[in-house]
């Protein structure tokens, strides 16, 4: 989808808004909106391509000005009512009993296979490679250009790569392909790629500083062989 | 769908409520949050990423295994997991400085960097860091890179995690790992910032 989440070249935003230090978390709730991601997800909730799928469903205005764990609030929310495990009057009706009571405390309740997941996964993680029988398409040192139509749904194909020329840099292996899973689809591996591109391709020669390039992943079905004309183009 | 952002107490409310309701229903506790909550405050932060990158430093063979193969020879040291399941580790030369963003989301090598600063979560340094790094690497963390160096830009688009090995500053000669893991802030690591000698 041509969401505000693929920020890439946006102009207009204005400073980074650097500080010295800061906390892990920066308010109370951040902690649990943190945590729900990973309890969600062994919930069966969402894979992390569906996860972020959620997010980029988020209004553009509330995406662009809302804390960042607001936004993992609102996927952990779109898939639990989706699939039924929530619902939107007991969220607001429980929302408002916090509201009234902001120390009334948490429902008891133990589960020490949840707390050895917790380590577990934290030391094991979720990897994404996946065994393929396709042979990889492309090698390092070949020239391509990234597809550049605008599809619907959730995609890493950034707008500011698309129809780009690029150099593949390094070959990564089959990987989960996320314009499948993150769309309800299969895991349906593809191969994936660094490529790397010029600032002069990426902006234009007018507006490329000097001496640079981005190095940007891709799974093998985002990039075609690169013709002649598109590099000359 | 909303288009208003909520106030604090109502983000914490709602979140309070989420909370309840999945306890309820089997799928969180607050002993878990508070477990999960503490890994990433007191256990898995740049700290650890420092010490790979002094190990590397030192020794010349687990440097060469590092560029080869981030995630292996970060397990070697018994580092890696959730969101570093495929490590890249990308080191600065004389001609080549790197800088790691993810410009569609937030990704981050949490293993070695532990969660993210809030700036490298935002709009700002997403949309900008790959148009016009040399002025943010300038302009917003007082870090010039001489124009005769290529500034390198990391977009982690896929489950692969890329960080920066920095170099090695002059001066720091006689140091072990340990000391001169003091001098590796995060910001070194992500590329916004340089490692100074003490």
């Amino acid at each position: 989808m041509n969401g505000v989440h693929d920020l890439g070249g946006t102009d207009g935003l204005g400073p980074v808004p650097v500080v010295d230090s800061e906390p892990v978390y920066s308010a109370e709730w951040e902690k649990a909106a943190f945590a729900m991601f990973s309890m969600t997800f062994r919930a069966g909730f969402f894979g992390i391509d569906a996860f972020r799928y959620g997010i980029e469903q988020m209004h553009p205005a509330a995406y662009l000005s809302s804390p960042y764990y607001e936004h993992w609030v609102h996927a952990v929310e779109h898939y639990g009512l989706s699939k039924g495990v929530l619902d939107e009057a007991e969220i607001n009706k429980r929302t408002q009993f916090y509201l009234d009571n902001p120390d009334a405390p948490m429902p008891a309740r133990e589960d020490p296979d949840l707390l050895a997941f917790v380590d577990g996964v934290v030391k094991a993680g979720a990897p994404a490679g996946r065994p393929s029988d396709k042979l990889p398409q492309f090698a390092v040192g070949d020239l391509v250009t990234v597809l550049d139509s605008s599809p619907f749904g959730h995609t890493r194909r950034a707008r500011y790569v698309r129809g780009k020329p690029g150099v593949v840099e390094l070959a990564h292996g089959a990987m989960i392909y996320p314009d499948s899973a993150g769309n309800g689809g299969a895991e349906a591996p593809e191969h994936v790629y660094t490529v790397k591109f010029t600032n002069e391709e990426l902006w234009g020669a007018e507006a490329a500083e000097p001496n640079g390039v981005v190095c940007f992943d891709v799974w093998e079905p985002y990039i075609i062989p690169a013709t002649t004309s598109q590099k000359a183009a | 769908m909303s288009t208003s952002t909520r106030a604090p107490e109502q983000i914490a409310a709602r979140v309070k409520a989420l909370e309840a309701i999945m306890i309820e229903k089997g799928i969180m506790t607050t002993a878990a949050v508070d477990r999960l909550v503490e890994i990433y405050e007191n256990e898995v932060g740049p700290q650890l990423g420092a010490s790979v990158v002094a190990k590397a430093w030192s020794d010349p063979e687990f440097k060469a295994r590092l560029i080869q193969n981030a995630t292996t020879a970060c397990a070697e040291l018994g580092i890696g997991g959730l969101q570093g399941e495929d490590m890249v580790v990308v080191e600065n030369t004389n001609a080549v400085h790197n800088v790691i963003t993810c410009t569609l989301c937030s990704c981050y090598p949490w293993p070695v960097l532990g969660l993210p600063p809030n700036w490298y979560k935002g709009p700002e340094y997403r949309s900008r860091i790959v148009r016009e790094p040399r002025k943010v690497l300038r302009e917003d963390f007082g870090f010039e890179v001489p124009d005769s160096v290529e500034v390198r830009v990391w977009d982690s688009s896929s489950e692969m995690r890329y960080w920066v090995l920095p170099h090695r500053p002059a001066g720091t000669e006689g140091l072990d790992e340990k000391a001169l893991a003091a001098l590796v802030t995060r910001d070194a690591m992500i590329g916004t910032g340089p490692v100074h000698a003490a």
